[in-house]
């Protein structure tokens, strides 16, 4: 058995309408199906936060959802963000900062950083590390991803 | 790893996602946020043939207000929860303890009733319903049913929850502006899973005029003791932190990958400490 459904979505402002096998989660669909392998794959239980994305303006779990349950819905990967100003303020400070090694959490972390940013988050560091604490990073120790992220919305605050 | 391949219903009343429940052959599971069952199903540890995604019922998303109490559907979300001013106004304990659940990629998904189904007894919303004094409302082709919180959750992922039953809502008594809340747990990283929780609800006026304590991640189920609750409500004497101590000894405790039995029998001792003296303040 391999039963499948037909799905129609905007992703990243672009219409798409695909037959997919009901038991592929959304993650795969978007990296394997339509070669957005911006988002990653880590731990497949919800736990690393590596396939975060953006799904109707709400940041959600990519591995956790089928590709199914997306019909009907506006998704925004990382590669989506690339046209949000904010967004390239927030890569130029994880660069600045060497927030990033091997860059495997980086996509999953900018998504929940833009959030935070988005939500009007302060740069209080326990805050920032409370709202990234669904993101692993196995390289950085985090504390340059805190300081991009601060720096991110102090620059937003003077400007 | 990746879910085995099942059928997929997505229905759009409460009484279809029923009769497929009913009538289908196999294993049959609910999809509600997936943050439990999606993990499952990907570690193979669960595999449904048919799958009834819940996400389409939208009769089962609602935060009502009634004279007495707040009135919550299924598939409400943990977010929805949080960004409601009924729930703020009449559940402050809510307000308290959501922040702890998970991360908000999570609770952007996870739902109420996902979390009271699932049982499991480390998380904070079993605690939080039989803390509350509230009722879930189960509804099967058949009949409704309504059970109290403190008799729906039997053991480690287990509720009384009949084959072919649906959570619908839960009740939760509101509370006044007098009664007190208090909530308190030790996770390893803020939204991982507690080493040991507790949940208090200190009701001044009403019927239900009573203090609950409930402790969650200690033991295989969400756990109430009246004798302690008797011991809190008398004048606190001198020696009420070796009474409440003893009392905590008594308690059944079970370890988990997070800490044995003992360090949760110790950590039961100082959630309990830290949640009554937020409550005086
Ligand atoms: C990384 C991570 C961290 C987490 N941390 C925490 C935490 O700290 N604390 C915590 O409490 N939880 C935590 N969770 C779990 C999360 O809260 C889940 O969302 C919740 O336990 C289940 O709710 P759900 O809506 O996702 O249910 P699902 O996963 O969709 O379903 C769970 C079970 O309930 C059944 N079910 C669902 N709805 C109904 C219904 N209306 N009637 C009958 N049966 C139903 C399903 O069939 C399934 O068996 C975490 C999850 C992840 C991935
Ligand atoms: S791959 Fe989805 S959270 Fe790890
Ligand atoms: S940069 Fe390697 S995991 Fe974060």
């Amino acid at each position: 058995m391999n039963q499948r459904h037909s799905i129609s979505m905007t992703v990243n402002g672009e219409a798409i309408t695909m037959d997919v096998p009901v038991r592929m989660n959304l993650v795969d669909f978007l990296r394997n199906e339509l070669g957005l392998t911006g988002s990653h794959v880590g731990c497949e239980h919800g736990v690393c936060g590596a396939c975060t994305l953006k799904i109707d303006g709400e940041m959600v779990r990519g591995c956790l959802m089928l590709a199914v349950q997306a019909d009907g819905c506006t998704i925004t990967t990382i590669e989506g963000f690339a046209d949000d100003p904010r967004s390239d303020r927030l890569q130029a400070a994880f660069e600045r900062n060497n927030a990033l090694q091997c860059g495997y959490c980086t996509p999953g972390m900018l998504a929940s950083a833009l959030d935070y940013i988005e939500a009007g988050g302060s740069t209080d560091r326990t805050a920032i590390r409370q709202h990234i604490s669904g993101n692993y990073c196995r390289c950085t120790g985090y504390q340059s991803i805190v300081d991009a992220i601060a720096q991110t919305i102090e620059e937003g605050q003077k400007s | 790893m990746k879910a085995s391949d099942f059928s997929y219903e997505n229905p759009n009343s409460l009484n279809a996602a029923l009769a497929l429940l009913a009538n289908q052959d196999g294993d049959v599971q609910l999809l509600a946020g997936g943050q439990s069952l999606m993990p499952m199903m990907n570690f193979r540890l669960a595999a449904p043939d048919t799958l009834v995604d819940l996400n389409g019922v939208k009769e089962l998303q609602f935060i009502q207000e009634t004279e007495t109490s707040i009135e919550i559907g299924a598939m409400t979300r943990y977010v929805q929860l949080e960004q409601s001013p009924l729930v703020t106004q009449h559940i402050p304990l809510f307000a308290k303890a959501l922040p702890h659940i998970a991360h908000s990629a999570i609770r952007n998904r996870g739902t109420i009733g996902g979390s009271a189904a699932l049982a499991d007894p480390a998380a904070e919303m079993p605690a939080l319903l039989i803390a509350l004094g509230a009722t879930l409302n189960l509804q099967s082709l058949t009949g409704q049913r309504s059970v109290l919180a403190d008799d729906f959750f039997l053991g480690l992922y287990e509720t009384t929850l009949a084959d072919g039953e649906i959570i619908e809502s839960i009740s939760i008594p509101k509370l006044a502006s007098t009664d007190r809340t208090g909530f308190y747990e030790l996770a390893r990283r803020h939204g991982d899973y507690a080493m040991a929780g507790v949940a208090v609800v200190d009701r001044v006026v009403g019927d239900l005029a009573s203090l609950r304590v409930v402790f969650f991640a200690i033991s295989d189920r969400p756990v109430r003791d009246q004798k302690m609750e008797d011991l809190l409500q008398r004048p606190s004497a001198n020696d009420e932190q070796q009474h409440l101590k003893e009392a905590i000894g008594q308690l059944e405790f079970h370890g988990d990958l997070n800490a044995d039995a003992a360090t949760k029998q110790h950590l039961a001792g100082v959630v309990l400490n830290r949640a009554l003296k937020e409550m005086e303040t």
